[in-house]
């Protein structure tokens, strides 16, 4: 991890009333690869998320997303970081009255001059790449809960950004639904080649995608390491989460050295 | 004693707070209205439709209910002092000067203000305000400035025609049911409505425009801050009747301040 990296996390503490979620965060996310944030639930995953999109202000600290402090600075300048940015909300997010169609072609309406033919053909190739075709007219209340964050998936892809967000892409799928989303994550990082930070709970699947995996833990990430590290990690945290999380995989790859 | 000074203190930085986030809401709503690039016109034209064409009905309605009943009220007082002829210009200047504009207002805040809350509200508990954001499309552009427009070119045209319709509705009521002189109501009206008075009704449904659609919006584009709690359904139900509350109370109050300061 020598590289420059693309977001850094300096000692973000955020204090809701009384109480203190993050404890002084410190997170390094490097370019094209894939950092995994874990933990158990409650424990401010996603507000790790949300203080990097700058949708939360930490009580202090600082966050740096390509050398700048999203923070201090302008919302022109913001914005302009944001245009780097795709997110796959936990719940996908999608505009309910907008069909299927309209939501993936939103950031291209909006935000570029393309025409309404080649707005046309890149929404189908979306689709096309996420498993959607035919489902262009529907409305999210009409598909499925997987098909929902594929098309948040889709929304997010776009306009080809540089840095994907997933927000527990997999939560209330079922194991053939969650394999469908890691597919497509999958293809279309090899395709895209996007930096990308995922946080989930579902361990130990998601370390099959992770370059690097985090442990929150009390409002503090414990470290960022690989999958492998992170496995045989001595660190007592993140043993003792890996340990209730994977069990006897974790006892017999020890006894076996 | 203390908890007391803390409540007050609480609630008074809140209240400050909420004046604070809804002023900075309007600044930024006005920037993104005269900032470049423009918002499409079919949005535009889509919240015209939503806010205006669709509470045409229930202005025709309650305005020439509202005409009706002037009449019939005028008309029984005006007999008495022998002055039926001056029915027109009663009905006219009641209607022109404050109840056109403030009931199409009330109106207005119940079938769209309630709408846009509503509507901003779920948009915001769902995360799809976040997920503008982060696809660096400015919600106070891409939602709020369209329907801000919208109000602005449609409560004064729904006052208008709450004007029109009530007047329409007094005629029928003072001349054609109680018999009050069809020419003296006619020139009663035009001689006394001048331009002032129509002056004073299009400022008014301007200000109450602005109103309503402020209110409404930042009430819903808030409500996660709101104090009692702002989660879910029932989050966004007390926001909406809030906001509605608030547009009401408030077109009321700025009533007053405008026909004091133009009369």
């Amino acid at each position: 991890m020598n590289a420059q990296p693309m977001i850094q996390m300096m000692d973000v503490r955020k204090s809701f009333g009384a109480q203190e979620v993050l404890r002084g965060v410190n997170l390094s996310i490097f370019e094209g690869k894939t950092t995994v944030i874990v933990g158990e639930s409650g424990q401010g995953k996603s507000l790790i998320i949300k203080h990097i999109l700058g949708l939360m202000k930490p009580t202090s600290g600082k966050i740096l997303v390509e050398g700048k402090d999203i923070n201090t600075i302008s919302r022109k300048e913001l914005k302009e970081i944001r245009a780097d940015f795709g997110v796959l909300f936990q719940h996908a997010a999608l505009f309910d009255s907008m069909t299927v169609f309209e939501n993936v072609a939103l950031p291209l309406r909006e935000r570029t001059k393309a025409s309404e033919a080649e707005i046309r053909n890149k929404v189908a190739e979306m689709l096309a790449l996420m498993d959607l075709d035919g489902s262009g007219e529907k409305y999210p209340a009409q598909i499925s809960g997987g098909m929902r964050k594929r098309v948040g998936l889709a929304r997010a892809l776009v306009l080809n950004p540089k840095i994907v967000f997933f927000d527990e892409p997999t939560t209330g799928l079922d194991i053939a639904k969650s394999n469908e989303i890691y597919r497509v994550f999958f293809r279309t990082q090899t395709k895209l080649g996007y930096t990308s930070v995922i946080v989930s709970h579902d361990v130990p699947k998601i370390f099959k995608l992770a370059d690097y995996v985090a442990l929150l833990y009390n409002g503090v990430i414990q470290d960022c390491i690989s999958p492998e590290d992170f496995q045989t990690s001595e660190n007592p945290v993140i043993r003792e989460f890996v340990e209730k999380t994977m069990g006897h995989i974790y006892e017999s790859e020890r006894m076996e050295g | 004693m203390t908890r007391i000074l803390n409540t007050v203190g609480g609630l008074t930085l809140y209240y400050v707070n909420q004046a604070g986030r809804m002023g900075i809401f309007l600044a930024f709503v006005v920037y993104n209205i005269i900032k470049l690039p423009y918002y499409k016109v079919t949005h535009v034209i889509k919240q015209i439709y939503i806010i205006g064409t669709l509470s045409v009905f229930v202005i025709v309605f309650t305005g020439a209910f509202t005409g009706m009943v002037l009449a019939l009220q005028g008309y029984n007082t005006l007999s008495k002092f022998g002055s039926e002829g001056l029915i027109g210009s009663v009905v006219a200047l009641s209607l022109i000067r404050e109840l056109g504009p403030v009931l199409a207002a009330l109106m207005v805040t119940g079938r769209a203000g309630s709408a846009i809350c509503a509507e901003i509200g779920i948009m915001r508990i769902s995360e799809q305000i976040d997920a503008l954001e982060c696809m660096a499309i400015d919600p106070h552009k891409y939602i709020m400035a369209p329907k801000f427009i919208a109000a602005l070119v449609s409560v004064p045209l729904l006052t208008a025609v709450f004007n029109v319709v009530g007047i329409f509705g007094g005629y029928i009521v003072g001349v054609k049911l109680m018999g009050a002189n069809e020419g003296a109501f006619f020139t009663s009206m035009y001689r006394d409505v001048e331009f002032a008075d129509i002056y004073m009704g299009f400022i008014k449904s301007v200000c109450f425009a602005l109103l309503i659609v402020w209110i409404c919006a930042a009430k819903g584009y808030y409500v996660h801050m709101e104090r009692s709690g702002g989660f879910g359904a029932e989050g966004v139900s007390r926001v909406t009747t809030s906001a509605v509350v608030l547009s009401s109370v408030s077109i009321l109050v700025l009533d007053y301040i405008i026909t004091s300061l133009l009369i």
